[in-house]
């Protein structure tokens, strides 16, 4: 309430100011306005076009703040009341951003759903306002556009965008746990379409500018420019305002009308959907599809589906009214929260602490060209770092190279690439086997086997060519860095770089420091990293590192909970109905049983009792019996190429009779099962914190979500014990620590926490 | 920077409108001007190098160039180069078994004809023993026949080469679809009945949809008048401007053509048809009329109009180049001497059209020259967009800076000196020709006005570029 009066007064006192000095503003309309007190907005008439500037101080990019938002409404209120201007143009001065969003801090900062609802209906009837002016603005789009900054340009009369890479719309709202709050709901169905506006508020994914212009998001395209007498980017935005004048002075002659032409298709849809029968059918579908993806664990699809339903069924009163309120109740939810937390912590994760390296990393070399060597190698090339991929044999480079080809070839069909971008990428990539060119190497990264002798002999033979200033840095997702780097002359510049698999679709990077590592090798791993797009945890070394050693004991209880006599459907629902994205036992098929044999060994030696659980003699047995997976086609399941359902693997029900345990009935209840395996990895990451080998709880998080699946709704383990309580947590460890012992002991860190609920991770 | 920019954005449309004025004056005051450039050259050094052969253009000539589709549009290419050829063997009467080698350029060559060179020498009565080549390298395709005839003659492999360039865009070769062919391919080789019919049985309707020339750009996917409307919005210039230098060249070439200067020009009897003497798409038009064309490529807010673009042309050219003491053996007055030239390439999205910008300032340097010394622009009109940004990039300090990588800008070519007989834009454009008529155009014009160095510079697709000097042969 405080902060909304200060806003409340705030504007007042700006708006009285501005009314003094409007004939100076007038005077001097060619002339930049930036002399006048406002911040976030720059305004100048041209001819009768008001030209309205967005460009936010000290900010990357131009959020829907308070400020914005009432100097925004202070400038329309002149354009309404000026006779003289008869148009207007919004274009934003920042490159690459129209508007990125509401201001996540002004929504972090409301404590009641209430305060959240305010400004949901403030930004309604500003918003309203705008969709009804009798004089046209033209919404002049370059950049993101995403958000409430979509919400406002779609309020306006027209849209010109830029058909830049960097020009995305979108209402990613979803992936806050939120929905749009300022129109959206209401005003996109009708401009796209029903099924168009729930794929993009339902799955929060970005449109480009062209495919936004076949949907009729945007009216008009401009072309990004080339250099001319200025940087091209400040010519493409001064172009994109001209194109905007002209419009909307033809708007406003009524020499263009903002209504386009509908498609025989997209006739017939509005017609099937005039239908009320149809119409339900339609909501049933889409609510269906909802649940069975969301498993009910995330609140906002659900709500972003009522609330469209409301509007079109109880007219746009009721409409934008539920989308106020449904907007502040599911602001307040823990789903929410940790989502945005999550949000907080990938950016956070997108930086470089460690600044920027001393040498730029501009030749890299990848040595073995397996699944994930040619995964680095593919990351790298597309984003423009000459590779250099090494192999043994030529059948094995020959199979890596052709997975780079495959997978930027798959984005040419996809159209995110043209044939010549992905030639041009392509040409980056040398294969090879031998060393030779290594002598100009700014980086080695070793993707070889998971074997500690052969790495040695990869970083002595690479040690012998590269040159002084030269990072090595293995791939491995257990060996500890450390021992690698024993036989190293230089052991400042080994480092460890943990990808994870598919290295295209997947997000995380875990850097690996040893206590030799210099800060500068750091530094330049994570700028290599970043470049690769990657969002990146820096860890200390150790058995594990940080994600391997939190999977670990999980996966022990894994096996143990399949001894007990769980069976693999039955627990792979049980933890992908929890938030994991994979059930455990299509985890351990998918990432190989004898990586999981192998990691579970080398950790259980290192961390004795506490990763104890499931018997080892499980995984040994299948891999005698050729049972390692999807690689080799049988583990828990069966896969065969063209078939989508998988079937049970029978030869596995000897195995886990045999090496039957005895349930406890106690722990065993299907909630149970679920935080079994949740409190394992949970607690394990927070002795990772109180080790050190965690930098930061925000790490620890991203880690665990983007790295592991742990399920994005919890925020990670982090987040999910500040949002659920360490006390509980600990109460439930200590429950399972009667049954199994050590291995549920709450680390101290937790036991802390729980013992102060003031104690939180994120403050 | 912003009052650069306008002072170009004052300038140029100044200077045009004036250049416009000036050439609308009776004949009397563009005589002063002659008189004025003839006596600065008496100051200049000749540009011979020691221990290099002068390299000299005896003579050319050209077919009328026709808009695409009148009365070229029955011949294929070798016919039109023939033409040419046989008008150069009339103007020069140069002893066919002379000619030690022939180059033409071609831009969309026809499949029958690939070497077009070969067969149109023949066809024109050259010697069965004089070999022939054909090149290409876009718009600026004849640049490179000539360029590559000074290699040879330079490096003392030739003494007597003829280079040319033709393009007959009436017609262009329509494929099958890559599907069809390869069914076609595969028919050829099938053996039995069966195989026949199991390849047939694979046939699909849309195997018939035909496959067209690219006219756009394959690195880019972008057509070339695209990127012209792009870079012209780059540089800010207007509608208006290009209109106004659109009706400049249509203009100028009127008057040269009505004047008769245009003496590159050979009548061509076309097999069926009337003698065709003189080219047809010049059209001065009035800037209104001009103002109502919608944009052609960027619809519908674009500047670049069928108006103010090339169209598209059927012609042929071809010019005799001799190393200099073989001409004056033979007995010949040569025109002009041909002397340094440079190919330069750029980003072939942003900058595919700004070849003359990149190219001037190495030619120039490279000669010794600076822009003073020209007394003859004779630079390729694509689009009237094109050649007004290419005035302002050399115009921009920080154009030169930012993007060639030198001190400062190279400066802007006097528009009384710059293509005062006409351009691509009004006598047209057939993309393999268009080289020789820009090097004839500067060789005349310099013996007509009375100069000494002429400036030859173009673009070309795939974000290439040429420049050349020219200067003229002592009288």
């Amino acid at each position: 309430m405080v902060a909304s009066r200060a806003i409340g007064s705030l504007r007042r006192f700006t708006a009285s100011q501005t009314l003094g000095c409007r004939g100076y503003i007038c005077r001097n309309f060619t002339r930049s306005s930036a002399l006048l007190t406002r911040t976030h907005i720059n305004y100048g008439v041209r001819g009768d076009v008001a030209v309205i500037r967005i460009n936010s101080p000290n900010s990357k990019v131009n959020t829907l703040s308070q400020e914005l938002h009432s100097e925004f409404m202070e400038v329309m209120n002149e354009v309404w009341s000026s006779s003289q201007i008869r148009s207007a143009v919004l274009i934003s001065t920042k490159p690459g951003c129209f508007i990125a969003g509401a201001d996540l801090n002004m929504l972090n900062s409301c404590t009641t759903s209430q305060e959240v609802t305010q400004i949901s209906q403030e930004a309604q009837k500003m918003f309203e306002k705008l969709e009804k002016s009798t004089k046209p603005v033209v919404a002049a789009i370059n950049g993101s556009c995403l958000g409430g900054g979509l919400e406002l340009a779609i309020s306006c009369q027209y849209r010109i965008a830029t058909k830049d890479k960097k020009t995305v719309l979108g209402s990613p709202e979803v992936l806050l746990g939120i929905l749009p709050g300022a129109g959206a709901t209401q005003r996109l169905p009708k401009m796209v379409g029903r099924p168009a506006a729930f794929d993009m508020m339902l799955t929060g994914r970005g449109i480009r500018a062209d495919r936004a212009k076949k949907m009729g998001l945007v009216d008009q395209l401009v072309e990004p420019l080339g250099p001319g007498v200025k940087p091209p980017e400040e010519r493409t935005i001064e172009y994109l305002e001209e194109v905007a004048i002209t419009f909307a002075k033809g708007l406003a002659d009524k020499k263009i009308t903002p209504k386009r032409d509908k498609g025989l298709v997209e006739k017939l849809t509005s017609y099937a959907l005039s239908i009320p029968f149809v119409r339900q059918q339609i909501y049933k579908k889409v609510e269906e599809k909802v649940r069975k993806q969301t498993k009910g664990l995330y609140p906002a699809p659900l709500k972003i589906i009522d609330v469209v339903k409301t509007g079109i069924e109880q007219g746009s009163t009721a409409g934008y009214l539920s989308e106020s309120q449904t907007f502040g109740e599911l602001a307040m939810t823990k789903e929410s929260k940790a989502l945005m937390g999550l949000y907080r912590g990938q950016t956070q994760c997108k930086k470089n602490k460690f600044g920027a390296p001393q040498k730029e990393v501009k030749q890299l070399a990848v040595v073995g060209a397996g699944l994930m060597g040619a995964g680095i190698a593919q990351v790298s090339v597309d984003k423009g770092l000459q590779t250099i991929l090494k192999d043994t044999t030529l059948p094995a480079l020959g199979r890596g190279q052709q997975q780079v080809f495959k997978g930027l070839n798959d984005k040419v069909k996809k159209k995110t690439l043209t044939s010549f971008e992905r030639d041009a990428m392509f040409s980056n990539l040398i294969g090879q086997l031998d060393y030779r060119g290594f002598e100009k190497a700014d980086m080695v990264i070793e993707a070889v086997f998971e074997d500690l002798n052969l790495k040695h002999r990869v970083l002595k033979e690479a040690e012998a060519v590269i040159p002084d200033h030269c990072v090595f840095a293995s791939n491995t997702s257990a060996l500890p860095i450390g021992e690698i780097a024993t036989v190293s002359k230089r052991p400042e510049k080994v480092i460890g770089m943990h990808y994870f698999s598919p290295v295209d679709k997947m997000q995380l990077l875990e850097i690996i420091t040893t206590e030799k590592t210099s800060k500068d090798t750091t530094a330049s791993a994570v700028d290599v990293g970043l470049r690769q797009g990657k969002v990146i945890i820096v860890v200390k070394d150790g058995p594990g590192f940080y994600t391997t050693r939190c999977l670990t004991p999980m996966m022990s209880e894994v096996i143990r909970i399949l001894q007990e006599g769980v069976g693999p459907k039955n627990l792979d629902s049980l933890t992908t109905s929890f938030g994991f994205p994979v059930g455990a036992a299509t985890l351990v098929d998918e990432g190989g049983v004898d990586v999981a044999k192998h990691v579970a060994e080398n950790l259980g030696k290192m961390f004795g009792e506490r990763f104890a659980g499931g018997s080892l003699e499980v995984l040994m047995q299948m891999i005698s019996k050729g049972f390692l997976g999807r690689k080799s086609g049988k583990g828990f399941y069966i896969y065969q190429e063209g078939v989508k359902n998988k079937n049970l693997n029978s030869d596995m029900d000897s195995i886990l009779a045999s090496l039957k345990m005895p349930s406890q009935p106690d722990v065993s209840s299907d909630e149970d099962i679920q935080y079994r395996l949740v409190t394992r990895f949970v607690n394990e990451a927070i002795l990772c914190l109180q080790e050190g080998v965690l930098a930061t709880p925000a790490e620890g998080d991203i880690g665990a979500v983007f790295g592991l699946g742990f399920p994005p709704c919890l925020g990670g383990p982090f987040h999910f014990v500040d949002l659920y309580g360490a006390q509980k947590i600990v109460d439930r460890l200590r429950k399972y620590e009667t049954a199994y012992e050590k291995q549920f002991t709450p680390c101290q860190l937790l036991v802390d926490h729980a013992n102060n609920p003031n104690k939180k991770f994120y403050q | 920077m912003i009052s650069l920019l306008t002072y170009t954005l004052k300038n140029l449309p100044n200077t045009s409108k004036w250049a416009l004025r000036f050439c609308m004056r009776p004949l009397s005051s563009s005589s002063q001007l002659q008189a004025a450039a003839a006596s600065q050259t008496k100051s200049k050094k000749t540009l011979a190098k020691p221990n290099i052969r002068n390299i000299v253009v005896v003579d050319g000539v050209r077919t009328p160039f026709l808009l695409s589709g009148t009365s070229y549009k029955d011949l294929m290419p070798h016919d039109l180069a023939r033409a040419a050829l046989s008008g150069l063997l009339h103007r020069t009467s140069v002893p066919k078994d002379v000619v030690d080698y022939i180059i033409f350029g071609t831009v969309i060559q026809e499949v029958k004809t690939s070497n077009v060179a070969r067969e149109a020498a023949l066809g024109a009565g050259f010697s069965d023993k004089t070999p022939a080549h054909t090149v290409t390298m876009a718009c600026i395709s004849s640049n490179q026949a000539m360029t590559t005839a000074v290699g040879l003659i330079a490096s003392g492999q030739c003494d007597v080469v003829v280079a040319g360039g033709v393009e007959l865009m009436s017609d262009i070769p329509i494929r099958h679809s890559r599907k069809m062919r390869k069914m076609m391919l595969d028919l050829n080789k099938a053996k039995t009945l069966a195989q026949r019919l199991s390849i047939i049985s694979k046939f699909r309707l849309n195997f018939l949809s035909p496959e067209l020339p690219a006219v756009s750009e394959f690195s880019t996917s972008e057509t070339m008048g695209h990127s012209a409307d792009r870079l012209a919005a780059a540089f800010a210039i207007s509608r208006e401007e290009q209109d106004e230098y659109a009706l400049r060249s249509h203009s100028l070439a009127k008057k040269a053509q009505d004047e008769g200067l245009l003496s590159d020009v050979v009548p061509f009897k076309v097999p069926g048809r009337d003698t065709v003497t003189q080219d047809n798409g010049i059209r001065p038009s009035s800037l209104d009329q001009m103002a109502k064309l919608k944009p052609a490529f960027i619809k519908p807010y674009g500047t670049v109009t069928a108006a103010n673009s090339s169209f598209l042309t059927d012609g042929a050219s071809a010019v005799l180049i001799m190393a200099e003491e073989k001409a004056l053996a033979m007995g010949y007055k040569p025109k002009a001497y041909l002397r340094d030239f440079m190919y330069v390439s750029q980003d072939p999205k942003d900058q595919l059209l700004l070849g003359p910008t990149y190219a001037t300032p190495k030619v120039l340097e490279k000669a010794g020259l600076t822009m003073n010394d020209i007394d003859v622009f004779e630079f390729h009109e694509a689009f009237s967009g094109q050649i007004l940004a290419n005035l302002k990039a050399m115009d921009s300090d920080w154009f030169a800076q930012n993007y060639m990588g030198r001190k400062a800008k190279v400066g802007l070519p006097p528009l009384e000196k710059f293509n005062n007989w006409g351009g691509s834009l009004s006598l047209g454009h057939p993309f393999g020709a268009t080289g020789c008529r820009l090097v004839m155009a500067a060789a005349n014009r310099l013996r007509k006005e009375g100069g000494q160095y002429g400036l030859v510079a173009a673009c070309a697709a795939g974000g290439q570029g040429h420049a050349m000097i020219v200067e003229a042969y002592p009288k």
